[in-house]
């Protein structure tokens, strides 16, 4: 579906008082069963196709169907759209659609001072109040003074609504996310065409729900513009985004979809052997869903099992790949050893989660990078590549499958829950913008014995990369065998000799570091730098912190405060100016949505005393705690609001 | 462009089957060059000979042969082939060797196992290929020790056996590797031993032409750690009266002259008689493709272990689609039901929209 917006069109308002706003942030909370993370993601499609640039979280509990009504059960999903460009889901909400005592109660404190609640009242009697852990009705014990609260009876306006569809009232009911989607988009200008046009496909199977939904949907808009029950109504004018075509991705899609392009771009078969676990397991699904891609995905008897697969599927000349999680990472460890000390291309996705052990399954957290540094026994390098915005995923994908197939070594490649399954509009690139990726695979010996013979040598490095060949089955002549015992250099026979153990621990480990040599170098943003100044802080961070870095340093230089940012794609190995560039500021402050694992790298690589900032309650940094922490360290270094530039 | 086969690593294998004629070889060219390292008098030698004698008249390319290993002894086979081979991590190798051959169905990928490999580390990753009838040849070799750690219990050691780590005996009841196999759905079960290479050549020729997982259990002398496991029934003088040859549809029969034989009981059970009690006529017929896997099941179950008479041969052989033929014929249906993959139209497959 292809719409064109023109920036300049102002839709119909509803005739009463509009006003125009720069940025809302919106969180629809209900039930697990309520469907909020549908209502949320039309509502976030009907932004992005009036042309808003937007930022999603959505926010669901672990289980699957938690009892309803209680606080275990609620689900929720924020959306920030704007008409200017943002970087993150938003701090604080400033509308709230509660459709149950438990989602206003988990959700309140969270909204912010003076924002607006939208209640559906006909939930909010003594069963479901007492379910969620009330003692009385906040409605009315003075709880929500402090917020704009709108009463709409949803369940039975939408049960009303339902009558012609001839539908019982228990199954009427269930499209009241319909009806609050159908008010929200009155209330702030949203289109409803996407949404009926995406309840016609969806449920086209069921022609009943389709018409109870769109009945459901135009009545909770005809109910914001009848009742004046709201004073007005609200336009986020479109931003000026770059032309180009765009669309709405979440970090998983985009993954996915990276891994294809690079497949392409490579000319390699991909493969992909994976175990299903929240939150990685909607890449599997995509690509499962793209075989005609001549895409194999092979859902394995166990995350040991993927990893092996992809493995051996490498050793065919195959794109291997596996995606994981949490305690998938763990079990993996072995496999990415051998693949260490096979030296094969192989590309290890870890949408990281809040661990340890099962943790916090459908939270975000960023706790993953030491294990993916050091999580192996022995010498094992592995190079790390994470993304840093939810469409950056497609990105990081194709540079883990360059460095993997270049260098023919297994590569982490670092999501999170957070990327995963947050969206943002992403301007398209077309298929000739993309970089080729050769796998310059082996067709001849490479050796000639003292006797003149000709033959392979598995483990004869190229002398720029240090990569050796990668000599696939079927190639006559170059028949080989690789394992995980130690190799001779350069024959590659088993070889217990400690000096050649050395010599093969010390060109592995150069072979990674000299993956810098093809990495950017990192990018800091100084504003001081113009005018020969550095700034004294700088902010370093790496994955999905990005967009809450960017905002925060952006408020502190609305503040008047002079800070500059770099953010790391390549963790291991650095960027090969990183050093020169945390040893020439002052100080260096490092946010982590972990225990400090960034921070710990950057002290001991350069001997820079840097400060690290840390957050693991299983959701990214708001803007205002890295602003405040930007503020307080400026402060101890004598640096105030008011004395900055 | 769009990979539309595998036809950037493995062009020249894909080829080679129906192109050109395979050249003619020995077991010379079949060896690397690496010094054989097991013990002298071990088993694992005379299997890998057999291995070795087969191939030249299998004809199959060394190119297009590939062989995987675990962890153990018997994972240092592939070192001592010239062919492809990874030996790669304990257990894993019906892992590892399931992607290389969803991704590569054009090659021969051979598993090579010991019983500590397959049943206990690796237990998992087989029974999930057997069920899943990758195409692999799965030669377990079962010593029923643990010979590369030095002499500790393995999961088919009998129980009570004092090892190293059993100083008091053992106190597991053993896994019967071909009840595992058939359990797990194997379309392809068979046993052989290390003490007769016709024996061994044939049961190999058999697994590796069946399409899908073949999983042949070896009985394999660990002459260090478990010496004689299987003397009572392999030795020379003791193999007429002790291994029951399964001929497919021929009575069983077993013994001088085929004095023995082997009955379906009333009462659903197998039982061992004198021919000449019974008549000729009474005695079960071996039928190797049946589709219920029972009788196999209670074949396999026929011995409490190498010390009764024990079947050997093939248990069973049943057609069945192999994994990797499946994959691809999904891929062709996807592909013909929605065209090759285009990039581009996959970016733009949600809702986009347009910022001049
Ligand atoms: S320990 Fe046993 S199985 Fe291993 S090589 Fe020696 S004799 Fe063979």
């Amino acid at each position: 579906m292809t719409s064109t917006v023109d920036p300049g069109t102002v839709h119909d308002g509803p005739g009463r008082e509009v006003s125009i706003l720069n940025s809302l942030i919106v969180r629809f909370a209900g039930d697990s069963g309520d469907g909020m993370q549908v209502t949320g993601d039309r509502f976030t499609t009907g932004s992005a196709l009036f042309g808003n640039d937007l930022a999603t979280l959505p926010n669901f509990p672990a289980e699957i169907r938690a009892p309803a009504g209680t606080l275990a059960g609620v689900s929720a999903f924020q959306v920030h759209i704007a008409d200017h460009d943002i970087l993150t889901p938003g701090d604080a909400p400033t509308v709230l659609v509660a459709m149950n005592p438990a989602a206003l109660r988990a959700n309140a404190a969270d909204l912010a001072t003076g924002g607006t609640v939208i209640l559906n009242s006909d939930a909010f009697d003594q069963r479901n109040l007492t379910k969620a852990g009330y003692v009385s009705d906040p409605r009315t014990d003075g709880s929500l003074t402090s917020y704009r609260v709108y009463e709409v009876p949803m369940t039975s306006l939408t049960i009303e609504a339902c009558k012609p569809t001839g539908a019982k009232p228990r199954d009427a009911e269930r499209s009241k996310n319909f009806f609050a989607l159908g008010l929200v988009s009155w209330l702030y200008h949203r289109p409803l065409d996407s949404t009926v046009a995406f309840v016609a496909e969806r449920y086209a199977k069921n022609p009943l729900v389709v018409e109870a939904n769109t009945l459901a949907l135009r009545a909770g808009f005809n109910f914001g513009e009848t009742a004046e029950l709201f004073e007005s109504s609200y336009e986020i004018p479109p931003t000026t985004l770059a032309p180009g075509t765009y669309t709405n991705v979440t970090g998983n899609t985009a993954l996915a979809w990276g891994l294809i392009a690079a497949a392409r771009q490579s000319g390699l078969p991909l493969f992909l052997g994976s175990y299903p676990i929240t939150p990685a397991s909607d890449i599997l699904h995509e690509l499962a869903k793209q075989k005609h891609f001549n895409i194999r995905t092979f859902q394995a008897e166990d995350e040991i099992a993927g990893v092996g697969a992809a493995l051996g599927a490498a050793f065919g000349g195959a794109l291997g790949v596996t995606t994981t999680s949490g305690p998938g990472i763990d079990l993996k460890s072995e496999t990415i050893g051998l693949a260490v000390s096979l030296e094969l291309p192989l590309v290890v996705v870890d949408v990281q989660r809040g661990g340890p052990s099962t943790g916090l399954p459908t939270k975000t957290e960023q706790a993953d990078l030491l294990h993916a540094m050091y999580g192996r026994h022995g010498e094992a390098p592995v190079p790390i590549v994470a993304a840093k915005t939810p469409s950056h995923c497609f990105e990081a994908a194709l540079e883990a499958v360059r460095i993997a197939v270049t260098y023919r070594t297994p590569v982490y490649l670092l999501s999170d829950g957070y990327l995963a399954n947050g969206s943002e509009p992403w301007r398209l690139p077309t298929s000739e913008e993309l970089p080729v990726i050769d796998p310059g695979f082996q067709r001849e010996t490479n050796h000639v014995d003292e006797d003149g013979t000709a033959r392979f040598w598995p483990y004869m490095r190229d002398p720029e990369t240090l990569a050796r060949p990668w000599a696939v089955p079927g190639t006559p002549g170059l028949e080989h065998r690789v394992g995980g015992i130690e190799k001779a250099d350069g024959s590659g026979d088993i070889s217990y000799d400690p000096v050649n153990h050395e010599k093969m621990v010390r060109l592995r480990a150069a072979r990674i570091a000299g993956i810098a040599r093809t990495i950017p170098l990192v990018d800091v943003d100084d504003p001081g730098a113009a005018s020969g100044e550095k700034a004294p802080l700088l902010v370093l961070g790496w994955g999905s912190t990005y967009g809450a870095i960017t905002a925060a340093v952006r408020r502190a230089r609305a503040r008047g405060l002079t800070v500059a940012q770099a953010h790391l794609t390549h963790l291991n190995p650095f960027p090969s100016n990183l050093g020169g560039v945390v040893t020439s500021y002052g100080r260096v402050l490092i946010p982590e949505t972990n225990l400090g694992q960034l921070v710990r790298l950057v002290r001991a690589d350069f001997l820079v005393d840097a400060v690290a900032l840390n957050k693991v309650e299983g959701t990214p940094f708001r803007v205002g705690e890295i602003e405040r922490a930007i503020v307080d360290l400026l402060a101890t270094e004598g640096y105030s609001e008011e004395a900055g530039e | 462009m769009t990979t539309t086969e595998h036809d950037t690593a493995g062009s020249v294998a894909a080829g080679n089957p129906t192109s050109a004629p395979v050249p003619l070889t020995t077991r010379k060219d079949w060896s690397s060059d690496q010094e054989v390292r097991w013990c002298p008098g071990c088993g694992d030698y005379s299997i890998l000979a057999a291995v070795q004698l087969l191939l030249p008249e299998l004809g199959v390319a060394r190119e297009n042969t590939v062989f995987v290993s675990g962890i153990g002894c018997a994972a240092r086979f592939p070192y001592y082939m010239s062919t492809y081979g990874m030996h790669s991590i304990h257990g894993r190798a019906p892992a590892i060797a399931t992607g290389l051959a969803l991704s590569r169905p054009d090659l021969d990928v051979w598993v090579v196992s010991g019983d500590g490999d397959s049943l206990s580390i690796g237990g998992n990753h087989l029974i999930h290929a057997l069920r899943r009838n990758v195409d692999l040849t799965i030669l377990m070799f079962n010593n029923q020790i643990y010979g590369l750690t030095k002499g500790q219990y393995s999961p088919t050691s009998e129980h009570g056996k004092v090892t190293k780590s059993t100083p008091f005996g053992s106190l597991d009841t053993p896994f019967n590797p071909l009840s595992v196999a058939i359990g797990a759905e194997a379309s392809f079960v068979a046993r052989t031993h290390d003490m007769d290479r016709k024996h061994m050549t044939e049961t190999f020729r058999r697994a590796h032409d069946h399409k899908g997982s073949a999983f042949v259990e070896i009985y394999q002398n660990c002459n260090v750690f478990n010496d004689g496991a299987f003397a009572e029934i392999t030795a020379k003088e003791r193999r007429e009266e002790m291994l029951v040859p399964l001929v497919d549809g021929q009575p069983i029969r077993f013994g001088p002259e085929g004095s023995r034989g082997v009955v379906l009981d009333g009462d659903a059970r197998l039982r061992i008689v004198d021919v000449a009690d019974v008549g000729e006529d009474a005695l079960l017929v071996h039928d190797e493709s049946r589709s219920d896997p029972s009788l196999a099941f209670m074949l396999s179950r026929l011995a409490g272990g190498p010390y009764e008479p024990t079947p050997i041969g093939v248990f069973r052989a049943v057609e069945r689609p192999d994994y990797s033929t499946l994959v691809d014929q999904q891929i062709d249906e996807v592909r013909a039901r929605k065209g090759d993959g285009d990039l581009d139209a996959l970016l733009r497959s949600g809702t986009t929209w347009t910022v001049e």
